[in-house]
């Protein structure tokens, strides 16, 4: 009876890394499922299991672990991370001079994956279709940035040299060149923090002398559903607490080489006398410990990110809670 | 159900003819596996529902098909409003329990961080 009790615990909570393939993989404790459980969603036995633990935490990446949380609901706001939290991006580059070798669709392209450090909560996502294209877009909905960049050649070179940052000035165009260009009350409301591109260093182009880029861009709100570039994170991916069990006891020149497959620190090795032969190693995962690792890209610190992701999950139960209601009283 | 005029449906309820209010599809548009399958599992954790499921009717248009089949009579819409309100409970209490361990976090001077991992359990021996 015990080893059935055993099985049955090991089944609900656990994914087994077999030689060949996962078991145990699908969530299995839905009410009637297992006789003598009870399966039923308790929010407060929910509520009492429930821990978040961060255990890393810097300006550009965190770590944390949840406690008691099923994969479904992690997996959600992974999702919603990655797909669902609004930026603001490039969007509409208007090119009045690109005489550079880089094409204008490239360049365009290359500019709207900048990250733009702009807090999207400020902005207003913009209606499209009621506008032409002369229509520059509110205060509340774009950010216009500018790009005016001419390469010449640098008149106190060496004759001979040849390396072309002491031949040219200008030569590379970096983020940093990129401008911002307050439209209405956005001098006053962003007066302290800026906005601009979150890293200075990335290349946008080359030039040789007498190219220039004259470029004007408008800066929107998006989510990443729609494109790349407005998903706020590097990645944001999360894993299952990996549990080791050696079933049976490594000696001598296994335990080092044992000792050598992982990190260091991971294994300490005894000096016992003893016998032993091969070991037996299982890997499982615990099903309810998640270890969720989110790298921003900078424009929002991960903590936000999190929990405009919780909040973006929530808003959407309200709006089919809303249809609902609504319908009912139809 | 759909909208009238220009309003875009969100959300339409399907029922076959003759089939009681305990067996009913929804249409959620605008939706994918993100809300699909995190509310399936808690309308599945619900002890009235005999059936749950969702698909993706096809990968380019963002709709799916979320079906719901209770027992004892209870009408299909009932489980679907009290999954939809868990899910929002649920994320209230991440959310605040996310607040309240950033917080400790920036009070304890310096920051801990620490996890055991892996837990690796069992005897290892080594032959002096």
């Amino acid at each position: 009876m015990a080893a059935i009790t055993k099985n049955v615990e090991e089944i609900r909570n656990r994914v087994i890394l077999g030689e060949f393939g996962v078991k145990n993989v699908h969530t299995t404790d839905y009410p009637g499922n297992y006789p003598g459980y009870d399966d039923t969603w308790d929010l407060e036995k929910f509520q009492k299991n429930f821990r978040i633990d961060v255990v890393n935490l810097d300006e550009s990446s965190m770590e944390f672990d949840m406690v008691g949380i099923d994969a479904a609901i992690a997996n959600a706001f992974r999702r919603i991370l990655l797909a669902e939290v609004p930026t603001m991006a490039i969007e509409k580059v208007f090119i009045y001079n690109n005489t550079s070798i880089v094409q204008d669709e490239v360049l365009a392209h290359r500019l709207g994956l900048i990250p733009i450090k702009a807090d999207p909560r400020l902005f207003e996502y913009r209606n499209t279709g009621d506008e032409t294209v002369e229509e520059e877009g509110s205060e509340i909905d774009t950010i216009q940035l500018q790009l005016k960049i001419k390469c010449s050649r640098n008149p106190r070179a060496s004759k001979d040299s040849s390396d072309p940052r002491e031949l040219y000035l200008n030569h590379m165009v970096y983020s940093k060149d990129i401008k911002w260009v307050p439209i209405g009350n956005q001098a006053d409301v962003f007066v302290d923090s800026g906005i601009g591109p979150v890293h200075d260093d990335i290349l946008v182009a080359q030039l040789r002398p007498g190219q220039e880029l004259d470029i004007t861009m408008h800066c929107v709100k998006g989510i990443g559903k729609d494109h790349a570039k407005f998903s706020p994170v590097a990645t944001a991916s999360y894993r299952l607490l990996p549990e080791i069990t050696l079933l049976e006891p490594v000696e001598g020149e296994m335990a080092e080489r044992l000792k050598r497959c992982f990190s260091r620190g991971v294994i300490e090795l005894e000096d016992v006398n003893g016998k032993s032969e091969l070991t037996n190693l299982t890997r499982h995962l615990k099903n309810i410990i998640i270890i969720f690792t989110v790298e921003s890209t900078g424009i929002l610190p991960p903590d936000v990110l999190v929990t405009e992701a919780v909040k973006v999950l929530m808003t959407k139960c309200q709006r089919f809670l809303g249809e609902l209601d609504s319908s009912e009283m139809e | 159900m759909a909208g009238e005029g220009e309003k875009k449906p969100v959300l339409e309820m399907v029922q076959a003819d003759g089939a009681d209010e305990g067996c009913v599809t929804f249409v959620l548009h605008d939706e994918d596996h993100t809300l699909g399958n995190s509310l399936r599992y808690l309308i599945m954790k619900n002890g009235d529902v005999d059936f749950c499921g969702y698909t993706i009717t096809h990968p380019s248009e963002s709709k799916i098909n979320f079906r719901i089949q209770t027992r004892g009579g209870v009408a299909a819409t009932e489980p679907l409003r009290r999954g939809l309100n868990e899910l929002s409970d649920v994320c209230q209490h991440v959310l605040n329990t996310f607040q309240v361990s950033l917080r400790v976090r920036s009070e304890q001077s310096p920051p801990v961080s620490c996890r055991e991992e892996p837990a690796i359990n069992g005897l290892i021996l080594i032959c002096g």
